[in-house]
């Protein structure tokens, strides 16, 4: 097979170009609105960024006092290096007079020195408190921004989640948390360190010599500029480069996760030939953006080089003159240097709050997403849910204009047992998701004892409903906490006859620990069917009047499922039960079998009469019959 | 070292010319100090021209006067200012080369290493891995050769041009330098050794951290559907908490690094200043001498400090390397480079497989046999059907065919001949797969279908597609074929998924079809009407189906039974019915529900 095209390549797996596509067509729960979005780069409105940085400032705001603190320090510790610099002058100008006498001269230097060990002291001091004081400013902050991110992220409706990738909201908690971390830490000190040095230079070099500061003052322009040009052509590499790595890093995480594939299908040759394309093209956009990353250290210092050398001269004359002193001058080579550190800073602090304020984006951005209405009347709430269930031309689609339930309605009254059955893609999934409000439905209503489901909190309602989900997920943790994951406060022993009856007592008996076994990576350590006894188990715990099984069984093999009957019965029993499966045997005794297709119920009724009917579920049927 | 050398080579120019570009940015940074220092005692007048080196000595008559020689020295640092600039510039231009195409080379290699694993390897590093070390490993990686490349000879170069300068402007001076340079070194050796343990405590706290957000993410339903939000928003609370306190722990260590600096630098400061006034009260030494003197300690405690990231970065990169070279040092353990010329040639003609007392486990080490004593013989054409319950051994067994893994004992024979003497690319080329856990790619339904035969016709296309019962819901897509595919297909539903899977295998038109458990979440009509559709188009090609159900299996030539890695049955529907018991067990468990039918 050929390979693609790097143009092709690069619109396939660039994250941001692929967020902008247009996004297929949409059966399961799984195809919600267009994937990812773009996100790249603060939007640059500057209303927008105002607000974004008080928001951030409101995270270190509550450490009023500690940032105070942290100021004094900063300024405490610029001021005694800027002494410290100065006091050069008078120890030279007075030690190398040679007019006063040599032990005179001896007793100032002593005197001045221990002042100087002083003022040093102080600044080593009130540097060190301002570090660590930041630090655990900003560690406190970003904790918090974390835990409002994390507790935010819980509120939200499974919608959103349906529209982020994993790795995308996890690179809010590393990354954009970090960049803005970063910022904190350094940024806000570092734009205090810099302008008190800036303006402090600037007063001492000022009392210094005038003329001496104007050459300093040509030369500012010339670094900022000569700097903003090296930083606008950095920061469109720099872009590129990104682009570019993501679609590397896109490429890569597809191709070696489905390596089997490729290799079953002797594919080898072609993604390698792919990878090279994009790898190749990573390569001159990275060569830009190291390179114009790389020179503006040099650039930028070197002309403070060159200002170092013009004071120099124009000092030196000076002093020829004799309107300057070789003191003023060794102090005055110092502060050019100086001078430019603090730009030097800035410019490179400029790259620092970029980052930190797209991140900061996309981190509100999510806290600023709509969450799964609260409700907060819960006196409202029913004593208790007894179980019966009904829905009134219900129609629902997971993106507007494709609608994946139409005109859905029925009746289930409390402790019966109502089963799905239909191809995929009919919307037997969605019917589920629908009873437990991950997603709510545009038209029509559905009622639990009568009570329209937008009226009962959320909560409420879910922890009346247990659910055995289609993927099976299990929690890093021993198998006994995953099972309690079904109901926090039951004892081992209700642990143990959940296994039981959900046929996953022998197996675990037979892991390493038993019940104290840790399960990691999503019970890799399992098989699929294993994972679905313990997803059953789960259930089986809790003590919800209603419960959902999708395609519970369906990685058990038919013996297995055979077993776990008796426990499911006793699951069932006395609770209103959803099944979904596409083994028929397993529906066959529900109380009502609702046959969907294309979202719509197209027969209804027990087995035997839907046999009877000789509509669809009798085609289905007898289609595995008749091979049987 | 040596095994880097290799991503080394190509570009060694560049990794030389790089740093040498950096020294001219060192020797200028080391002589401007001692310019500064010319023009205050020769230029201002405080020595005499006699005392100055036979370099000054001939500016100095070159410009005839104290001014003109104050600006000929002005001038001399301007170049070497420039030329500081030119070496930075040229000296970020290279180390940008060598180390982008360092990088550049390495991802490749990797990349067509991973091509070459086994599955055994890959199960081994498992998929999550192998991509941080592609991604996140080579980028550590080319940050160190980065920093490396301008900092290597640029911080000891600093550090010991100023020692010499400082050596040439005062000897005497020197001493004090004696003194505190090896105090500095072992304090910042003690710093960073109390820091590297905790920096590792941090990064396993943010794994947790990560892992955690991870879980709940994935797990979203499940967290919702048992209202556990609070506890985990607990658990999370928690884990970010010692997050924190780790985050704490090694950064308070960290930020002891510059008060110390400031210490040594100004304790050193102090007693240049005693000393250095002492001597200029006595005249040994001159005012621009001093200056220059107390500059360069400046420059050699910074490049020490320098010098002291390098190895910060550096501890991170070695992991990163040995992550690295763990997958480049793999063996592969499946190769065909050892293959005769004649066997080079043999392709799969008929497709008869035997099983020759063959015995596999997945880990050399343990002692559990995933297969144990297979023996079977499939004749060319034959429908087999595999059924047992999970865990025993169905999947292990068809994947040995293609060589997905090696057997530890027997031998698997094809069309007569040992599957080792074929080349993995027609012994694979020979059979198509259909994988328990398939992956579809991002890409058009088209491209997806064209990777089992690159040249097949759109009729071919749509001709498999419809045997495999994808023709009627791709058609019904707005853009047909051309419909776009997200990473992990998840735009369509698990049964759409594996029809297409079913498609992509058939156009490859192989000798040998593999279905591995494949119509799992196909629903009942449809799977009967592709298995209809099979038997009609798959005349002389022989064909495993692994099934859950015997409806799934019940028409094949032959039935294996199988349990915990053993066949412990083969034969007809009938004749398993009648004497295999666990055959009847799992008849009986999924025949019980059509009773009534």
């Amino acid at each position: 097979m050929a390979a693609r095209t790097l143009e092709e390549l690069r619109s396939r797996y660039n994250t941001v170009a692929s967020a902008q596509r247009k996004a297929g067509p949409s059966f399961g729960p799984g195809g919600g609105p267009a994937r990812g979005r773009p996100g790249q780069g603060p939007k640059g409105k500057p209303k927008e960024t105002a607000k974004t940085i008080k928001r951030m400032w409101s995270y270190v705001s509550d450490y009023k006092l500690r940032l105070v603190l942290v100021v004094l320090c900063m300024l405490m510790s610029t001021c005694t290096s800027l002494v410290g610099s100065y006091i050069m002058r008078p120890i030279i100008n007075n030690v190398a007079a040679a007019g006063t006498p040599a032990a005179d001269r001896l007793v100032y230097l002593a005197k001045i020195l221990t002042i100087l060990a002083g003022i040093y002291l102080m600044g080593i001091v009130s540097n060190y408190l301002q570090q660590r004081i930041m630090l655990s400013v900003s560690q406190s902050a970003s904790e918090r921004l974390r835990n409002d991110l994390f507790t935010k992220l819980q509120t939200l409706p499974v919608r959103f989640f349906d529209s982020e990738t994993t790795g995308g909201i996890m690179s809010r908690f590393t990354n954009d948390i970090d960049n803005i971390d970063t910022m904190l830490n350094t940024t806000l000190v570092q734009l205090v360190s810099a302008s008190v040095t800036l303006t402090g230079t600037f007063f001492f070099m000022i009392y210094t010599n005038i003329w001496l500061t104007l050459v300093t003052v040509v030369f500012i322009p010339l670094m900022l500029f000569s700097g903003s040009v090296i930083a606008k052509k950095s920061s469109r590499f720099y872009t590129a480069q990104q682009a570019a790595l993501g679609a590397v890093n896109g490429y890569i995480e597809e191709s070696v996760t489905g390596q089997k594939a490729v290799k079953v299908f002797n594919h080898e040759s072609v993604c390698v030939e792919e990878f090279r394309l994009l790898n190749d093209d990573m390569r001159s956009k990275q060569l830009g953006a190291q390179f114009f990353g790389g020179i503006m250290g040099p650039v930028v210092g070197n002309l403070s080089q060159i200002c170092y050398a013009v004071t120099a001269g124009v000092g030196g004359i000076l002093c020829m003159k004799g309107v300057f002193d070789i003191g003023g001058i060794s102090i005055f080579a110092g502060y050019s240097r100086q001078f430019s550190m603090p730009l030097n800073m800035l410019t490179q602090q400029a790259s620092t709050i970029f980052a930190a304020l797209a991140g900061a984006e996309r981190v509100f951005g999510v806290m600023d997403s709509t969450p799964e209405d609260a409700f907060d009347t819960p006196d409202e709430n029913p004593p208790r849910i007894e179980g019966n269930i009904s829905f009134k031309n219900v129609t629902f689609g997971y993106v507007e204009g494709k609608t994946v339930l139409r005109n859905i309605s029925l009746d289930v009254e409390k402790g019966r047992k109502i089963a799905f059955v239909g191809s995929t893609g009919a919307g037997k999934t969605t019917i589920t998701n629908l009873i437990n409000r991950f997603y709510d439905i545009n038209e029509g209503e559905i009622t639990v004892d009568g009570i329209d489901i937008k009226k009962i909190d959320r909560k409420f309602l879910r922890t009346n409903i247990a659910v055995v989900l289609q993927d099976t997920h299990l929690f890093t943790g021993t198998v006994m906490e995953n099972i309690r994951y079904g109901r926090p406060d039951a004892t081992d022993e209700e642990v143990i006859a959940a296994a039981k009856s959900a046929s996953a007592h022998s197996f675990i008996m037979r892991l390493s620990d038993g019940y104290g076994t840790m399960l990691e990576g999503d019970g890799q350590n399992l098989s699929q069917g294993q994972r679905q006894l313990l997803n059953i188990a789960r259930a089986a715990i809790s003590k919800a009047p209603i419960i959902v099984l999708d395609e519970a069984t369906s990685s058990v093999d038919t013996r297995t499922e055979k077993h776990i009957e008796h426990g499911m019965d006793r699951l069932m029993k006395d609770r209103t039960t959803f099944v979904i499966a596409h083994r028929l045997s397993t529906v066959r005794n529900s109380d009502k079998i609702m046959v969907l297709e294309k979202g719509e119920i197209i027969e209804s009724g027990t087995h035997d009469e839907l046999l009877a009917l000789k509509g669809r579920y009798y085609e289905l049927y007898s289609g595995n019959a008749e091979l049987d | 070292m040596k095994k880097w050398y290799k991503y080394i080579k190509p570009y060694l120019p560049y990794f030389i010319i790089g740093p040498l570009c950096m020294i001219v940015e060192v020797v200028g940074e080391v002589l401007m100090p001692k310019f500064l220092a010319n023009i205050i005692d020769y230029g201002t007048g405080a020595r005499d021209i006699e005392n100055a080196s036979e370099v000054i000595k001939k500016i100095y008559s070159f410009a005839g006067d104290k001014s003109p020689f104050v600006i000929a020295i002005m001038l001399c640092m301007v170049i070497t200012a420039v030329l500081m600039m030119l070496g930075g510039v040229g000296g970020a231009y290279f180390g940008a080369k060598a180390s982008v195409n360092f990088a550049a080379d390495l991802r490749e290699d990797i990349y067509r290493q991973v091509q070459k694993f086994s599955f055994a390897d890959i199960d081994k590093f498992s998929t999550g891995s192998l991509v941080t070390r592609l991604t996140n490993d080579v980028t550590q990686l080319q940050n160190f050769i980065n920093m490396v490349l301008r900092m290597c000879l640029r911080s000891p170069g600093m550090l010991i041009g100023g020692i010499i300068m400082a050596v040439v402007v005062n000897p005497g001076l020197t001493a004090v330098l004696a003194v505190s340079l090896p105090l500095l070194a072992v304090a910042i050796f003690f710093i960073m050794k109390t820091a590297f343990p905790r920096f590792s405590v941090q990064q396993e706290k943010l794994d947790n951290l990560n892992s955690t957000v991870q879980e709940n993410v994935t797990n979203v339903r499940v967290v919702k559907s048992f209202v556990r939000e609070d506890f985990e928003t607990e658990k999370f609370r928690q884990a970010n908490a010692l997050y924190k306190t780790a985050g704490i722990n090694s950064m308070k260590v960290m930020i002891l690094m510059s008060p110390v600096m400031t210490f040594f630098m100004n304790a050193t400061t102090i007693a240049v200043y005693w000393i250095g006034g002492n001597m200029l009260v006595n005249n040994s030494m001159s005012t621009g001498n001093l200056t220059a003197f107390i500059t360069y300690i400046t420059q050699i405690l910074m490049s020490l400090m320098m010098i002291s990231m390098v190895f910060i970065t550096a501890s991170r990169a070695t992991a990163s390397g040995k992550r690295i070279r763990e997958v480049l040092d793999e063996e592969v353990d499946i190769d065909d480079v050892e293959i005769s010329e004649e066997d080079a040639a043999r392709r799969i003609s008929s497709g008869e497989i035997e099983f020759r007392n063959v015995s596999f486990r997945y880990y050399k080490t343990s002692d559990e046999k995933v297969l144990s004593d297979i023996n079977l013989k499939i004749p060319a054409g034959a429908t087999v059907g595999i059924i047992g319950s999970t865990g025993a051994g169905k999947s292990t067994l068809v994947s040995l065919i293609a060589r997905l893994y090696d057997a530890d004992e027997g031998e698997i024979l094809i069309d007569g001949a040992d599957v080792r003497d074929y080349t993995l690319y027609n012994l694979r080329e020979g059979v198509g797969f259909v994988l328990q856990k398939n992956t579809l790619f991002s890409g058009s339904i088209e491209d997806n279908l064209r990777w089992g035969d690159s040249n097949a016709t759109e009729e071919e296309i749509k001709k498999y597609a419809s045997i495999a019962q994808a023709d009627q819901f791709v058609s019904q897509f707005t853009d047909g074929y051309n419909t776009m595919l997200d990473q992990g297909a998840t735009n369509i539903s698990g049964g759409q998924k594996q029809r297409l899977c079913i498609a992509r295998a058939l156009i490859k038109k192989p000798k040998i079809l593999v279905l591995d458990d494949s119509t799992s979440a196909v629903d009942t009509a449809t799977e009967a009407k592709i298995r209809k559709a099979l038997s009609g188009m798959l005349g002389d090609s022989t064909v495993i189906i692994i099934a859950q159900r015997i409806s799934s299996v019940k028409d094949a030539d032959m039935i294996v039974v199988m349990n915990e890695g053993r066949i412990t049955g083969t034969g007809t529907h009938s004749e398993l019915l009648a004497g295999n018991e666990e055959y009847r067990e799992i008849y009986y468990s999924q025949a019980d529900g059509k009773e009534g039918a």
